[in-house]
């Protein structure tokens, strides 16, 4: 009878207590020279979670409906990228609108101060998780500041660029863009938020200042919005945002 | 130069070498975004024709980026060697081609043409070439480097161990370094990705590392990958520098969005040699590449991505590294879609490379928002391990929790050793023997954790 084979990946890997000074993926054993089935599968699970969120759709009914407390027009708009597999690849297409969406934005009443866009970006997950807490915190702030509001757009296979041209045309003096960032491994439903003063086409990255993993395990909603509204209070007090407005508040 | 070619009675001609290079250049998405791509699989064909028959020389000739504007082609022209091109001058791109797969053109010949092949010469010849050609001439080819060990000898394959963390917390980044090295990993060098470019916190980061090689006395170089700039004052602050890093591409002026320079770079190799470190070699520079960054700085000069990245091996190739390696995986699916896409530049990146003398390595790696996963890097991997590809990166678990992509682990570099029967770098190996860390055949031993741990206890109590 052959001996009993034992599993060398189940014994506890030595070095398991080196796992509280780090999230990296160490400790996790061998069997040969290769990762073991449980630290194999794990990592699989969190690259199809991230997968799934690039390939989420943007809820547009659901999140027409929860949008509707704040009493502010929703537009459901539709960048010129016409599918993910398109969006991928032309990032440029995700930065304009589609001409039913041209259509839309001109048709509305112009001259507010802050244009508000939700875009799904790389994780209409993250949208979905995060925008409608985060925006019953930060929507009664700003019209508490006497900010007049734009209609809130929600922009299908957007990039953050797409608030550029919606801000130019709602002639909006700020627009602050809700993206769903990046998926990684540790989190597919990170959103980052941009402001932009004075938006227009053709402006880069160094116009704007952007708040970066916003999700119940990042930075939590309330922390994001006592940043983003510090953020636009100094943007209309300078006149700018971008690489010259700095956190002199040590917020950031 | 107008350059044509006829196919069942419909002529292709293409303007300039810039944009028959383009056109003859296998598929990507990056070249499609910049609108240089063939618009047909027949115009694609009919490139890679002409370009088959057109004469090394013309190469010399004709720039795809101006002499007068971009100082990467003065410096491709400049430092080309006519003597050594006169093996190869006689030759079309597909004769060059076919005679590269020779048998006679060995180790010793290529070695001697290094810099007669100006980059674009490479890229040209690479466009004409399967995978399969790719992978059998790099494996000809041969570039050793030294500093405190010898990385690219024949039989040999090394990993970065990057230990990166997302507030490069020094518990949290010295776990990560004593795992890797606990597989073995680390011989090429252990470098950090910083999360902040201070000057502050990339000192803390070198310090931590030197202190971990000294105390156990490990064969192997260190590097923070900062901006050259903050590298350059830590050097003047006498910082423990040992590889000096920077990202470089292809053009004058996506150098310039990088902060960088040839001259800086000058600067910056010269600082670095004069601290003198290496023990058994005088290669210091680190450089990192990838395909697409020209025109992610809108900084292409409507050249193809592929013949912009021959191009920064120029850059590389002056300044002696120790290391380079192309981040092929990182930049996304708009420059290159999928996991073929990625496997076809990493081979493309690592041959061009090579030919041109350059110690090649590959961050075989994708993001999450392109077509690939892990079987496709298994893949480039072992077809990296197959052509002689210097090194490859070792990350816990694949998993880079600071810049959030995926990339090879620390296993997979035992994979490849196991399967090709490769080893580390000589001087790494003997440290993992005396350590017991791996036994005579290479595998990890089980009493290798208890010997190093028992001596880290001081790690563990920094702030």
């Amino acid at each position: 009878m052959a001996d009993e084979v034992t599993n060398e990946s189940s014994f506890t890997d030595p070095l398991s207590f080196l796992k509280a000074f780090t999230a990296a993926r160490i400790a996790i054993g061998h069997t040969g020279a290769s990762i073991p089935i449980k630290a194999s599968l794990e990592f699989k699970l969190a690259h199809a979670h991230a997968r799934d969120a690039v390939y989420s759709a943007m809820d547009m009914e659901m999140l027409t409906d929860r949008l509707a407390q704040f009493n502010l027009p929703v537009l459901s708009l539709q960048s010129r990228a016409e599918s993910r597999a398109s969006y991928l690849q032309r990032p440029d297409l995700g930065r304009l609108l589609d001409q039913s969406a041209k259509d839309i934005v001109e048709n509305q009443v112009s001259g507010a101060e802050v244009s508000i866009v939700i875009a799904d970006g790389l994780s209409a997950l993250a949208i979905h998780e995060n925008i409608v807490g985060l925006l019953e915190l930060l929507i009664p702030k700003l019209q508490a500041a006497n900010l007049r509001l734009a209609p809130i757009c929600l922009v299908q296979q957007g990039r953050v660029a797409i608030g550029d041209e919606i801000g130019k045309g709602l002639q909006a003096v700020l627009s602050l863009v809700f993206i769903g960032e990046r998926p990684g491994l540790s989190a597919a439903d990170s959103m980052g938020a941009y402001l932009t003063y004075h938006p227009r086409p053709g402006l880069a990255d160094d116009s704007r200042n952007c708040i970066s993993n916003i999700r119940a395990g990042g930075l939590p909603a309330d922390l994001a919005v006592t940043k983003i509204f510090y953020l636009i209070q100094e943007a209309f007090k300078r006149k700018l945002t971008g690489i010259h407005l700095k956190d002199n508040a040590g917020l950031l | 130069m107008v350059y044509q070619h006829t196919i069942r009675g419909k002529v292709y001609s293409f303007d300039n070498l810039r944009v028959l290079l383009a056109k003859a250049s296998p598929f990507r998405t990056g070249d499609a975004l910049a609108g240089l791509s063939a618009d047909t699989y027949e115009e694609r064909v009919a490139a890679q024709m002409t370009l088959a028959d057109i004469p090394l020389k013309i190469f010399l000739d004709e720039a795809v980026i101006p002499y007068e504007i971009d100082e990467v082609t003065r410096l491709i022209i400049d430092s080309h060697d006519p003597e050594g091109f006169k093996t190869i001058s006689s030759f079309t791109v597909g004769e060059l081609r076919d005679w590269l797969l020779r048998e006679d053109t060995d180790t010793i010949v290529l070695k001697c043409l290094e810099a007669s092949i100006t980059p674009e010469m490479a890229a040209a010849v690479s466009k004409l070439m399967r995978n399969q050609d790719l992978i059998a001439v790099a494996q000809k080819c041969e570039v050793v480097t030294r500093f405190r060990n010898t990385i690219g000898l024949k039989g040999r394959f090394s990993a970065r161990l990057q230990p990166n963390h997302p507030t490069d917390d020094p518990r949290g980044v010295a776990a990560s370094i004593i795992d890797g090295l606990l597989y073995g990993s680390g011989d090429a060098v252990i470098g950090i990705n910083p999360a902040s470019d201070s000057p502050a916190a990339v000192m803390k980061l070198l310090v931590l590392i030197d202190n971990i090689r000294q105390q156990f006395n490990i064969p192997i170089q260190s590097c923070v990958l900062s901006h050259v700039t903050t590298t350059i004052d830590l050097i003047h602050q006498n910082a423990p520098v040992d590889l000096c890093f920077q990202s470089i591409a292809g053009t004058e002026t996506a150098n310039t969005s990088f902060g960088v320079n040839l001259s800086l770079l000058e600067e910056a190799w010269q600082a670095t040699l004069s601290l003198n470190r290496g023990t058994i070699g005088n290669n210091v520079m680190y450089f990192e590449t990838g395909q697409g960054s020209e025109l992610s700085a809108n900084a292409h000069h409507g050249v193809d991505q592929q013949t912009c990245e021959a191009r920064g091996y120029a850059i590389a190739r002056k300044f002696k590294p120790m290391l380079v390696n192309s981040v092929v995986g990182f930049i996304g699916p708009e420059y290159l879609y999928d996991g073929k896409q990625i496997i076809r530049a990493a081979l493309e990146d690592h041959f061009c490379a090579k030919l041109l003398g350059l110690p090649m390595g590959v961050d075989v790696c994708y993001t999450n928002h392109a077509e690939a996963d892990q079987d496709d890097m298994d893949n480039l991997l072992t077809l990296l391990g197959v052509a002689g590809c210097n090194f490859i990166m070792g990350i816990p678990g694949s998993d880079d929790i600071m810049l959030n992509y995926q990339s090879t682990s620390f296993h997979d570099a035992l994979y490849l050793r196991k399967v090709l029967g490769l080893r580390p770098a000589p001087e790494f190996e003997q440290w993992l023997l005396q350590q017991g860390i791996t036994d005579a055949k290479g595998n990890i031993s089980p009493s290798g954790p208890g010997m190093l741990l028992s001596k880290t206890a001081p790690l563990w109590l920094m702030k």
